[in-house]
């Protein structure tokens, strides 16, 4: 419990260092207050069609943000890109299947597909419960990384979230 | 992710309306219980509600009941001597022959026998009928019957025939569905519920308000009525039903799976003015004596393929372990190498665990057991004709003698 504590404490704080820092021991899986970053000091970056991107290296791992997986619902089926795939910054490189509809998942980045995600591939519901952590959907090798500065940090998200040009 | 297309099977087919959208008389009740309002073909109704998922909603609905908003449906009262002859004039359905307070589903054809909309008319004297047909073709259904009527008049001088059309404001319609439906509204009613049969239809007290008219009908392959209440009391009607812990909101997403599941057609997807009742596998809307008398649009084309058979069909299909198939999706043979048709609507159906279809394809392709493939996003996925509905439905049927 003085994890919960020191957690609280740090988002409260703002000091993301230190909050990833806790987040990196895994003992943050039971806090969904909350996200667990895989990567020390690595900045999640969104796109405006709501995936995410978050970069170690020259690897990016992509997902879909809390509002889309919200926005989809239960998520039923998840096709993921295959494994060295070369993708192009915006292509269709798979699609998320809830109830309601089909939602085709854009590149935040180009590059090689290092991995995907088959528990996601095996339990889309992952997605719904977990989308910045165990909801992540493929890796890819960062073909340029300029390209990252076009993307949406956190706030920038938000405030996009905010403005009615997201639908 | 592209939002817009979120609710892609409910908006996509033109239904949508850049205009300002008309609230129903629920607009309040619904935002009040947690509704997430989207804009349906020039409605705001809600497409699933804060306390469910659409598959929760679904399977709810399947177990005890749900209670829809479907009072963006066009609802029209047609009065008047000669009202049966002048509206089998434009639908393929025998008015005459059908009993006072039973109700019949048919259909609007053109002259190439196409389907106009598909349409519930409720016989509620010679010389009135009520009918409930689809939000999406309101202005053209309006259009559609006024035209016909001025047609009858030309050919009848004397023709007394007033027709109403109800906006939302005027007149709520709210669907009860589900099997603890009857219970449930019985005890807030002042009918007997269990003469009440499928297709049947009263003018009853719901809730105390006065002047309420309950058909037993629904789009979700289950038990359950329709009831047209006077817009101003709708909330209160609603508000009392929902104080039936049986009872739980239900919204468009739900609605869209359920009808699915039963195997019905939602117009503009699975059926439109290029299809025909006898593609649609719909013959039976077109009734034998009106085949004999061939006095309906379309009478020509349509009793001729009756005859001869349609070149495509519209079948079930169901798939497992890969996508659900959407409107536009390909159906292929076995092999994937040749197309046979092409799919209309399909979801995961949280009924049965497994994704079904509804599309065209051609006859030879369409006895159920045929395996075929369907193409998603470029794979190919195995698929079953299936008979729909999907699940056996739960209508309250008289019993036969």
């Amino acid at each position: 419990m003085v994890f919960a504590k020191l957690i609280t404490t740090a988002s409260r704080l703002g000091n993301k260092s230190v909050l990833r820092q806790i987040a990196n021991r895994n003992v943050c899986e039971s806090y969904r207050l909350i996200s667990c970053s895989r990567h020390l000091f690595a900045e999640r970056l969104y796109t405006d069609k709501h995936e995410w991107v978050e970069v170690d290296g020259k690897v990016g791992t992509v997902g879909i943000s809390s509002y889309a997986q919200e926005a989809l619902g239960d998520v039923v089926y998840a096709q993921l890109p295959d494994v060295s795939m070369d993708l192009a910054k915006g292509d269709e490189c798979g699609a998320l299947e809830s109830v309601k509809a089909a939602s085709e998942i854009y590149s935040p980045v180009s590059g090689k597909v290092t991995s995907k995600n088959t528990e996601v591939e095996d339990s889309p519901s992952l997605i719904n419960t977990s989308c910045y952590d165990k909801g992540w959907l493929y890796k890819i090798e960062l073909k340029d990384s300029s390209e990252l500065k076009g993307l949406m940090n956190e706030e920038k998200y938000n405030e996009f979230l905010k403005s009615d040009d997201h639908h | 992710m592209l939002c817009r297309r979120l609710l892609g099977g409910l908006v996509r087919r033109g239904f949508a309306s850049e205009a300002a959208a008309v609230n129903t008389s629920l607009y309040d009740f619904h935002v009040e219980n947690g509704g997430k309002m989207i804009n349906f073909g020039g409605f705001m109704l809600p497409v699933q509600y804060a306390d469910q998922s659409i598959s929760e909603s679904h399977l709810f609905t399947r177990k005890s009941a749900s209670l829809f908003d479907v009072s963006h449906m066009l609802q029209t009262e047609i009065r008047g001597e000669g009202c049966l002859d002048y509206l089998e004039t434009i639908v393929t359905a025998n008015l005459r022959a059908l009993k006072v307070n039973s109700s019949v589903l048919t259909v609007f054809t053109n002259e190439a026998g196409g389907i106009l909309d598909d349409l519930i008319i409720t016989k509620i004297e010679d010389d009135h009928l009520f009918v409930v047909s689809n939000a999406g073709r309101k202005d053209h259904d309006q259009a559609h019957m006024l035209r016909g009527l001025e047609a009858h008049r030309s050919k009848n001088k004397d023709c007394d025939i007033r027709m109403r059309f109800f906006e939302p404001r005027e007149r709520a319609l709210i669907a009860l569905q589900g099997p603890q439906a009857a219970d449930c509204l019985q005890s807030m009613t002042d009918v007997d519920l269990s003469q009440l049969y499928f297709m049947t239809s009263t003018v009853a007290s719901v809730a105390g308000v006065q002047g309420c008219r309950i058909t037993r009908c629904g789009y979700t392959g289950e038990d359950g009525f329709e009831i047209s209440i006077p817009a101003i009391l709708s909330m209160e009607v609603s508000r009392e039903i929902l104080k039936d812990e049986r009872v739980k909101l239900a919204g468009l997403g739900a609605r869209d799976t359920l009808r699915l599941e039963a195997g019905l057609c939602l117009y503009g997807s699975d059926i439109n003015e290029k299809t025909t009742p006898v593609q649609a596998g719909l013959t039976w809307l077109v009734d034998k004596t009106r085949r004999e008398r061939k006095d309906f649009p379309g009478a020509e084309a349509i009793v001729k393929e009756i005859k001869e058979g349609s070149k495509t069909k519209r079948v079930g299909l169901i798939s497992e372990g890969g996508p659900p198939a959407r409107h536009d999706a390909v159906i292929a043979d076995s092999t994937g190498s040749k197309d046979v048709g092409t799919v209309t609507s399909g979801c995961p159906a949280p009924s049965l665990s497994k994704n079904v279809a509804m599309g065209y394809v051609q006859t030879e392709y369409s006895k159920p057991g045929t395996e075929l493939s369907l193409k998603i996003r470029g794979k190919i996925y195995k698929a079953v004709v299936a008979k729909m509905p999907f699940l056996p439905a739960k209508y309250y049927n008289k019993p036969k003698m």
